[in-house]
Order: C-alpha cells, then sequence, then structure tokens
C-alpha cells in the first residue's frame, strides 16, 4: 500500500543519509586508518561519562519524579514545564550558566568562600557529569513522572484503603513502576551522552576529558586525517546502536508523554518536608543557571547588531526547515520500527555526517550554497528519534481506533493523513515540533564545515562575538538564542494544545 | 447472496466454522454467547480477519482476497464509528467523498436529507462529542445510509444505550435496510433483540457458526446449544 | 524535499557573476561585522572594479576536499601550522609579492604563503587580579598551583598547538617535565581561543594563553588598561597569518592585486584594529597608540615548518601524556 511504501522510502532515506556520508568519508580515506592511545581513552572515557551521567540523572530523577506526582501547590504545571528547559537549552548557552553557578567566580563558590569553605572546582570528568545531568535529569523526570501520573487512582485508593506503611506502597506501587521505566531511560540518557561534544569541551578539564566526538572533530578540522574519523565514527556509531538497541528493548513503556496535565492521582500526607526539599532543589539546580543566563545577558541585548539579528532570523528559519522536514519524516516512519531505524541518527557523529554530505554533494552543486538545506537535514535527522518517540505511540493508537472506520469508509491516504491523523495528532507533533525547532535552534553541528558567508546561525554568531572580544555582546546573544529556542518550543507546544479539540 | 464456502477462522488457539449462505436484503442475528466468536465472524466477512481455509462470496464473487475497503460492506462498530475532531458533515461527507474533498451540492443535500431521516435535522455542524449515545448511533446510520452497501454489519453498535432507545435503533436500522435493501448481519447477545428484528438467526457456539435458521422457528424448537446459552444467560 | 526548495533558493540568490569576482576563503571570524573583512572589501573593491566575495569556514580541510575543483581565487588567514600540508597539495601558486617591505620579527622569504599580521603567544592576565605576574616562563612553571591557566588544546587550536611548540622551544628535551609542573594549574583546554578567553574574562581563570596584542583591544576599544601580556625573557612564540593564492584561479590577474594590496599601507593601517594584530609591513611608528604602547617580547621563537612538522606529534604527545596524568 502506498503508506508502506512511504515508510520504506523514508527508512532507505535514513540509511542513506547515515551510512552514506560515512561511505563518502572512507572512500575518499581510502580506507580505514588505525587508532592511536589517545583515541582509545577517548573511547574509555566516553564511555565512563555516558554510563556516570545517566546513572546520576536516572538516580535523581526518582525522588524529583516522585515529589511532583504526589504534591499539588499552585504553579505545579508551569514548573513543570520550566524543569523541561535544559533538555532544550542550546549547550553553548547551559555550558554559561552552568559556569555561572559552579564556576571559579559562581554563586555557589561565592557562598562556599563566605562560608569560609573551600572552593569547588568545576572542571573535570565531575564537571561533565555534572552538565550532563544538568540537561537530562528533566527527560529521566519526565519519563517517570509520566509512569507515576499513569497509576490508575482506583490502585493508589486501594493503597489507601489498605493502609499501607511508606515502605509497602513503595513496594507495591511504586518500585515495579521505576524497574519497568528506569532502564529504558538509563539506555537513552547513555545514548545522547556518548555524542556529547561541547560540554566535555569546556568542563573537562584537559586531554583526558577528550570525547570520541572531539576526537573527530581534531581529525577532520586539524589533522584533515579522513581515514582516523571514519574509523572513530564507526567506533561510535557501533557503540550507540549497541546501546541503542539494549534502549530501544528496555524502553518499551517509556515515552515522553505529549501531555501531563491529567488528573492527579490521591496525594499523600506523608514525606512532604521531604518532597518538598527534592523539588527546590531541583528547581535551584535547573533554574538558577538559566536565570543566571538571563540576567547575564540583559546588558548584553543593546549592543547587538544588525548582523546578529540577521542570525538569529537565519537561526529561526533553519529550525523551522528542520522541524518541518523532521516531522514529515516522523509521520513517515511512525510505523514499529522507525524508533530502531532512527536510533542510527542519533548515533552518527554530526561532524562525519556533514563531511560525507559535502563529498556526496561536490560533484553537483556548490556545498555553500547547500549550507542551509544541509544543516537544516542534519538536525532533522539528529532530531528524528525523540519526534519518532513522542509521536509514534500516538500514531499507533490512532490507526487501532480509526484503522477499521478507515477502511469501511475506503478513505484515501490523503483524506486519512489530512483529515484524521494531523488533527488528531495536532498535541503529540506540537510538542514534537517544539522539541524539534528548539534542538535545531541551538545546534551549532556542521555549519562550520558548510558555513554560508551572508547567513550565520546563532549559536555561531555566539562563538564570532566572542572571537572578536565581545563578551557582553555574545552573553546577550545568548540570550536572545535562549528565548528564541523556548519561544519556538513554546509557540509550536501551545498551537499543538489550543487547536487539539475533542 | 452472501455465501460462506468451508470457512474456517483461526481465534487464537480456537477456530470457528461455518458453511452456509444467505441471501439478499435478509436481517440476520448473530447470536451466542460471548467469546464465541460473533464479532470474529463479522470481521472476516468485512475483510479484518484473514481465514484460515474456505471462501467467502457475494453475488458468485470471491471475496476472500480483498482488503476491507474493496468489499461491498459497511460496518458500525461497538465504538468509534465516527471521528470525534470533525463535524458530522464532514464525517457523513467522508461516506460520499472517501479522499476527504468536500461534497458537492448534491452531495450536501443528501447528507441533510440522510440527517433528517435519522431524526438528526439540521445538526450538520455539531460534532459527535456534543451529541448524546442515542444520536451517535443514529448519525452512524446516517452514514451507512450514504455508503449504500449492499451488506450492513452491525457489531453490538447499540450494546450501551438503554432498552428503549435501543429498540427505537433497532426499528431505525430495519427502516434504513430497508431502503437499501441492505443484507444485515446483526452481533447481538440479547435473544429478544435478535427475535425483535431478525428474520433469520446465526446461532454461535462451540466453534461453530450454524446456518441460518427463521427466527420463529429457531426459539420455537431451540437446539441443545441454544437452550443452553438462554438458560445461562436467564433470557 | 523541503530542502531542495530550499537550495534552489540560495543557488538563485549566490549565483555569482561570471567575471570581475573574486573569491575569497577566509575564517569565519573575518567576515563578521567585527572582523576585518568588510574594511578588506571595501578598500579592495575602491581599487579593482571588481566584486570580492567572501567564504567563510574552514580553510584547509575545504580546500583539500575540494582539491583542483575548488572555487577559490585566494585564501586569507592561514596559520604555519597547515603551510607544509597546503604547500605539498600543489593547490597553490607563487604570490610574485615583493617582500622588501615586511618588519617582521623573523626573517620571511616564502614564495608561496604572503604574511598579513603576526602577533605572539603569551600569558595575558588581569593586573587587578593578578598583582605579581610571573616574570619568566621557568617562574611560571615555579608558580603556586592556584595560580589559574586556561589553554587551548593543540589539537584543535592554532593557538593551543603554538603553546606545544613554544614549551617545546623554551624546554627542549624538558617539555613534558615543564608540562607536568604546568598541569595542575590548568583549569581547562578549551576547543578554541573564543571560549577560553571567555572563561577568562568571565572570572573563570588568572592567565589565558592568548596573544601579546590582546590588551590592545581593552586599550583601544574599552579603554582598559588592566589587561596585559605576560612578557618572558625565553622568548615567545611567532604567530603569523597568511595568504596563498590559488593555483587554479580563474582570475590570476585580479588574484595578483589582492595578493600586492595585502601589503599596500591602505591594508596594512587597517588590520591592526581590524583584525587586532600586528601589521607586517608597517613601521611601528606608523602604528595605532594603542599597539604602540604594547608589551612585546625581545627575543622570538618559531620553528620552520619542517622543524614544526618533525616536532609536532612529539610535543602533543607530551603534553597530552602529562596531562593525562
Amino acid at each position: 500500500m502506498a503508506q508502506r511504501t512511504v515508510a520504506v522510502i523514508a527508512a532507505t532515506a535514513l540509511a542513506a543519509l547515515t551510512l552514506g556520508p560515512v561511505a563518502a568519508v572512507l572512500v575518499r580515506a581510502e580506507g580505514l586508518a588505525a587508532l592511536g592511545p589517545g583515541d582509545w581513552q577517548a573511547l574509555r572515557f566516553t564511555v565512563c561519562q555516558a554510563l556516570l551521567s545517566a546513572l546520576f540523572a536516572c538516580i535523581l530523577a526518582v525522588p524529583v519524579a516522585r515529589a511532583l506526582a504526589r504534591r499539588r501547590f499552585a504553579g505545579r504545571g508551569f514548573l513543570i514545564a520550566l524543569l523541561g528547559a535544559p533538555f532544550i537549552l542550546p549547550v553553548i548557552v547551559a555550558v554559561m550558566g552552568l559556569l555561572a553557578v559552579f564556576g571559579q567566580n559562581g554563586l555557589l563558590n561565592g557562598a562556599l568562600s563566605a562560608l569560609g569553605l573551600p572552593r569547588l572546582d568545576i572542571y573535570g570528568l565531575h564537571g561533565v557529569v555534572l552538565a550532563h545531568v544538568f540537561f537530562n535529569l528533566p527527560l529521566a523526570t519526565r519519563i517517570l513522572l509520566q509512569g507515576w501520573l499513569a497509576i490508575p487512582a482506583e490502585r493508589l485508593r486501594l493503597a489507601a484503603s489498605l493502609g499501607l506503611t511508606p515502605r509497602a506502597r513503595f513496594m507495591v506501587l511504586e518500585a515495579p513502576l521505576i524497574l519497568r521505566l528506569l532502564p529504558g531511560a538509563f539506555a537513552v540518557i547513555f545514548v545522547i551522552c556518548l555524542t556529547s561534544f561541547a560540554v566535555a569541551l569546556t568542563l573537562g578539564g584537559g586531554p583526558r576529558a577528550t570525547t570520541v566526538e572531539l576526537a573527530i572533530y581534531q581529525a577532520v578540522r586539524f589533522d584533515f586525517d579522513l581515514g582516523r574519523a571514519a574509523a572513530l565514527a564507526l567506533m561510535q556509531l557501533a557503540l550507540g546502536l549497541g546501546a541503542g538497541l539494549v534502549a530501544w528493548r528496555l524502553a518499551q513503556g517509556a515515552g515522553f508523554g505529549a501531555g501531563l496535565d491529567r488528573a492527579l492521582p490521591l496525594t499523600v500526607a506523608h514525606g512532604r518536608a521531604c518532597d518538598t526539599a527534592w523539588l527546590v532543589a531541583a528547581a535551584g539546580f535547573l533554574l538558577l543557571p538559566l536565570g543566571l543566563v538571563v540576567w547575564r545577558g540583559l546588558p548584553g541585548l543593546a549592543q547587538l547588531g544588525p548582523q546578529t539579528w540577521a542570525a538569529a532570523g537565519h537561526s529561526v528559519l533553519l529550525a523551522l526547515a528542520s522541524t518541518a522536514l523532521c516531522l514529515s519524516w516522523t509521520l513517515a516512519l511512525a510505523g514499529a520500527r522507525g524508533a530502531l531505524w532512527s536510533l542510527m541518527a542519533i548515533a552518527i557523529s554530526p561532524l562525519v555526517l556533514g563531511t560525507g554530505l559535502f563529498l556526496m554533494l561536490r560533484p553537483f552543486v556548490n556545498p555553500f550554497s547547500m549550507a542551509l538545506p544541509v544543516t537544516a537535514l542534519v538536525n532533522a535527522l539528529m532530531a528524528l528519534p525523540f519526534a519518532l518517540r513522542i509521536v509514534a505511540p500516538e500514531v499507533e493508537a490512532i490507526r487501532a481506533d480509526y484503522g477499521r472506520l478507515r477502511a469501511t469508509l475506503r478513505l484515501t491516504p490523503m483524506a486519512w493523513l489530512r483529515l484524521v491523523l494531523l488533527p488528531r495528532l495536532r498535541r503529540p507533533l506540537g510538542f514534537a515540533g517544539g522539541l524539534v525547532a528548539a534542538l535545531a535552534m541551538g545546534d551549532l553541528g556542521v555549519i562550520a564545515l558548510f558555513a554560508d558567508p551572508e547567513r550565520a546561525t546563532l549559536p555561531l554568531q555566539v562563538y564570532r562575538l566572542m572571537g572578536a572580544y565581545r563578551m557582553e555582546a555574545a552573553a546577550g546573544a545568548a540570550l536572545l538564542l535562549l528565548v528564541l529556542s523556548f519561544g519556538l518550543f513554546w509557540a509550536f507546544d501551545r498551537g499543538g494544545r489550543a487547536g487539539a479539540a475533542a | 447472496m452472501l455465501r460462506l464456502e468451508g470457512v474456517t477462522i483461526d481465534m487464537g488457539g480456537a477456530t470457528l466454522a461455518a458453511d452456509w449462505a444467505v441471501q439478499p436484503g435478509r436481517r440476520v442475528a448473530v447470536l451466542g454467547p460471548s467469546g464465541a466468536g460473533k464479532s470474529t465472524l463479522l470481521d472476516a466477512i468485512a475483510g479484518f480477519r484473514p481465514l484460515e481455509r474456505g471462501r467467502i462470496l457475494w453475488d458468485g464473487q470471491d471475496l476472500t482476497g480483498l482488503p476491507p475497503e474493496r468489499r461491498p460492506v459497511s460496518i458500525l462498530f461497538q465504538d468509534g464509528n465516527l471521528f470525534p475532531h470533525l463535524t458530522l458533515a464532514r464525517n457523513l461527507g467522508l461516506a460520499l467523498r472517501p479522499d476527504g474533498r468536500r461534497p458537492d451540492a448534491a452531495g450536501i443535500a443528501r447528507i441533510a436529507a440522510a440527517l433528517a431521516r435519522v431524526g438528526l435535522e439540521g445538526m450538520q455542524d455539531r460534532r459527535p462529542g456534543t451529541l448524546s449515545g442515542g444520536q451517535q448511533s443514529r448519525a452512524a446510520l446516517a452514514r451507512v445510509l450514504l455508503q449504500e452497501r449492499p451488506i450492513l454489519l452491525l457489531d453490538e453498535p447499540f450494546a450501551a444505550l438503554g432498552p428503549a432507545l435501543k429498540a427505537e435503533m433497532l426499528e431505525l436500522v430495519r427502516d434504513v435496510a430497508a431502503q437499501l435493501g441492505a443484507l444485515v448481519l446483526m452481533v447481538t447477545h440479547d435473544a429478544g433483540d435478535a427475535r425483535r428484528f431478525a428474520e433469520a438467526v446465526v446461532l454461535v457456539a462451540d466453534g461453530i457458526a450454524a446456518p441460518p435458521v427463521e427466527t420463529e422457528r429457531l426459539f420455537a424448537d431451540p437446539p441443545p446449544a441454544l437452550r443452553a446459552y438462554l438458560g445461562e444467560g436467564g433470557h | 524535499m523541503k530542502a531542495l526548495t530550499f537550495a534552489a533558493a540560495f543557488l538563485t540568490a549566490t549565483a555569482a557573476s561570471a567575471s570581475g569576482t573574486l573569491t575569497v576563503y577566509a575564517p569565519d571570524y573575518f567576515t563578521s561585522e567585527w572582523g576585518p573583512g568588510p574594511k578588506i572589501e571595501e578598500l579592495f573593491e575602491a581599487q579593482c572594479d571588481c566584486d570580492l566575495q567572501w567564504r567563510p569556514g574552514d580553510l584547509l580541510p575545504r580546500i583539500l576536499l575540494e582539491g583542483a575543483r575548488t572555487e577559490a581565487d585566494v585564501v586569507i588567514g592561514l596559520n604555519t601550522d597547515v603551510t607544509k600540508q597546503a604547500r605539498e597539495s600543489g593547490l597553490f601558486a607563487p604570490h610574485g609579492v615583493d617582500l622588501a617591505p615586511l618588519t617582521l620579527p623573523i626573517d620571511w622569504t616564502d614564495e608561496v604563503f604572503l604574511p598579513f599580521n603576526y602577533g605572539h603567544t603569551a600569558f595575558v592576565y588581569d593586573t587587578t587580579r593578578v598583582a605579581n605576574p610571573p616574570a619568566s616562563f621557568a617562574a611560571l612553571l615555579e608558580a603556586p598551583d592556584d595560580l589559574r591557566l586556561v589553554i587551548q588544546d593543540p589539537r584543535s587550536s592554532i593557538s593551543g598547538l603554538a603553546l606545544v611548540l613554544w614549551v617545546r622551544a623554551v624546554f627542549g628535551d624538558e617539555a613534558q617535565e615543564a608540562w607536568a609542573k604546568l598541569a595542575p594549574k590548568i583549569v581547562t583546554v578549551t576547543r578554541g581561543w573564543s571560549e577560553s578567553y571567555g572563561l577568562f574574562t568571565d572570572g573563570e581563570a588568572d592567565m589565558v594563553l592568548s596573544y601579546t596584542t590582546s590588551p590592545a583591544y581593552h586599550i583601544i576599544a574599552e579603554g582598559d588598561e588592566t589587561k596585559k601580556a605576560a612578557i618572558f625573557p625565553e622568548g615567545h612564540y611567532f604567530m603569523v597569518e597568511l595568504a596563498a593564492k590559488l593555483a587554479g584561479t580563474d582570475n590570476p590577474e585580479l588574484a595578483d592585486q589582492f595578493m600586492a594590496f595585502i601589503l599596500s599601507e591602505d591594508f596594512q593601517s587597517m588590520i591592526a584594529t581590524g583584525n587586532w594584530s600586528i601589521p607586517a609591513a608597517l613601521p611601528k611608528d606608523k602604528w595605532p597608540e594603542g599597539f604602540q604602547q604594547l608589551d612585546l617580547p625581545e627575543k622570538v621563537l618559531f620553528y620552520s615548518e619542517d622543524e614544526a612538522a618533525g616536532l609536532r606529534d612529539e610535543a602533543i604527545e607530551a603534553w597530552r601524556s602529562a596531562l593525562s596524568q
């Protein structure tokens, strides 16, 4: 059927666009090059930091999600939305925010030295893990929170009427839920941290903290050693796919959830102080860096020149193009195997992807004229796994609910898409679209190799401002980036909700 | 004529067998205990479930390999008969224009007439969520009316309605089917419904969908399977 | 589908005019509104009656990927770390410019790569935070470990690479021991100069690996005289930026004209504040005020590209192994 054809085409395109560039790089390099001792060290560090980051993010998510699930308070919905912010935060902005809190001159060290305590040093493995927990704690919390809210109210009432002790309640109701959801969340976060690049760069503290992606960057851009870059990229792909497969097997039940506004289960009397402490700590950890980015960026806003505003415009356009591309892809792939395919996208090195696409395009067109389309494509590819995760289960549900009605009405594929699928998917599509747009907005990705003279993106502009000693203006541009990323996310998410009737 | 020729359907372990024919335009109840395979039988006729063996024919044409959308069948499900986000006009319009385009003036008039026919005059712009359960059933019937297929399958669409409302709906189905000249196969577990509505009854029990028997005759001298069911069901 | 529409739009938008266009590859900071690009374009277009088009981004990787089919007529902004690889590619042609006007602190006789500005590696500090900066590189090694340094990764940044060569030039075979002494003071290693300098201005570090010319920006643009480069008697590593002409250029005359323009006084008197570096061919008395008051080293260290190529892997490995302990 047509729908199957579309899915097959989409999957083929995905495979071609992930493996094709690697192949192109390999062909150009005339084979793989041997890896040096530094590369193996990079592999060890990459795996180690990803394991630790996923572990801490998951462990900390348990009390935070529990507190959010069983407490009601004014602004709870807003807090949940805001706690999701770090996940879509551009890395370059997040690092600035984290340094403002945990850096040498940051709030924390200011407080410590005022108390006469020794200063903390953020640089090193722990700094990298801290940053990754900052990014991914919201994700783990969201996955768990959704599971918590899905506990049937009857079961909670039953537990209450049986007068279960907190411990018994935990064992009966919560432990099975955590055991079901957490391994999946762990694996997903592990894969995300595997390809980390910018975080390790600044916070790593030195060559000990070199990740595989950073080694690829050095191989491509500094040594022009494509054989080594391809070897590293394949290693990363294998690692990511391996972990991804595990994630896919484990994470069947763990979606992001389009909405978290479901009726709350009963609140619980005990543990109030403990929950409050966790919420305050999590909110402080996640929101303070954001607040400081805003605070430090405000003076710089006035210094933004026309080039920065133009860059902001390009970034928004780019984000919209990435979103359109990614959502079309998502709809085409939203079958059972789509999620598996998309893992290829998350595990592949964006830099090798960019280089490979450059080599593939070169014989046909001027690659610089393709800078923005290629960037849009790569961004769409990178965000595809997240979008699929959000949308695919909903598509399955709609097919289950209305597939037979569709058949008996003899609806054409276009009518099904236009009149049923799209309207009924507004909410998840809005949420996924917001996520994709925000992720694409903050991405520096392949643009460096393809930079278009007139069309810098905003993250690149932040670097340029720093490169030109304009640190205050860079902080202003970072704030602009933050505002635009959230703005896009909000607009998409809101648009999806507003239209979702009955 | 609808003919089931040596049909066997897999029900996940158990099987259901049927080998009989029924004339066009008849009203047939498919009666039996829950889990016996009544809905399975309808799904097989509608094409939602493949046959393990045998063939299904309509007027000599073999339907067995056809996908649901190419069979001369309209079906009302237990729920989900209307798209909740579309107005009634839009929902009914899909019966006339499966490509989703808006119907022409004649089509719009037909939709209005169909709605009037089921007692929902002027409700074109309402969404299903704003209607009562009975009104939703009526709207679904109006949709069937517009689909104009020679076979109408009812998979307990009125199960959630009260007795009076259900009787009213069965009356309406009878009228609609008569207007279309359609063969009706209606799943029910209520012998009263069968007696009130159907000219013949297919009894589904013990892995067999028995050939249709005249309703009067069946209830006058119930076979053991029916007797067991009626006793157990308390009707 | 979307991408193709996009592409089509840009293809038509950037279609270059056939003749009289000089295509110049430059590092991407060049063409920002504060970079030297706009001024170079303005000055050159005034005298050439042509259209200068920038193609910012990676330089050598891009040209090596493109090979002989590259669109570039001229490349500007190369560093000495890539000249060997660039020269061996055979893609570049002699510049043909008279080198007599050069005012570099070293002899420069290269026929292919033409210098346009220079500086030296240096540790820059803030006089309000570091009252007594180390007076020599040896003193820096012996400084207390709470002196916080940020440097750049030699595998991803030219200033980082210059640093490991600098250490090598100063300490020779004892480079690894020198790195071992520096290691506890190094707060972090960043990918590029920008991140390091950002950390320094945010107060994350006391000293940052930068250039002897960095204080000029603060003096001239901000009127701030508190940023200084620590000058070491052991010498400072020489960092020069270069331009070169592509052998396969479609516009050899325009390209030659541009190469000659680089050493002209117009270009040279603009580049100091345009690129915050010392002009390659301008006597000191013609430098802008802020540049004349800079502390500059007496002794300049520099490896030829062949020497550097021979030392590079070893120098980086000394850095890596010492900092990985």
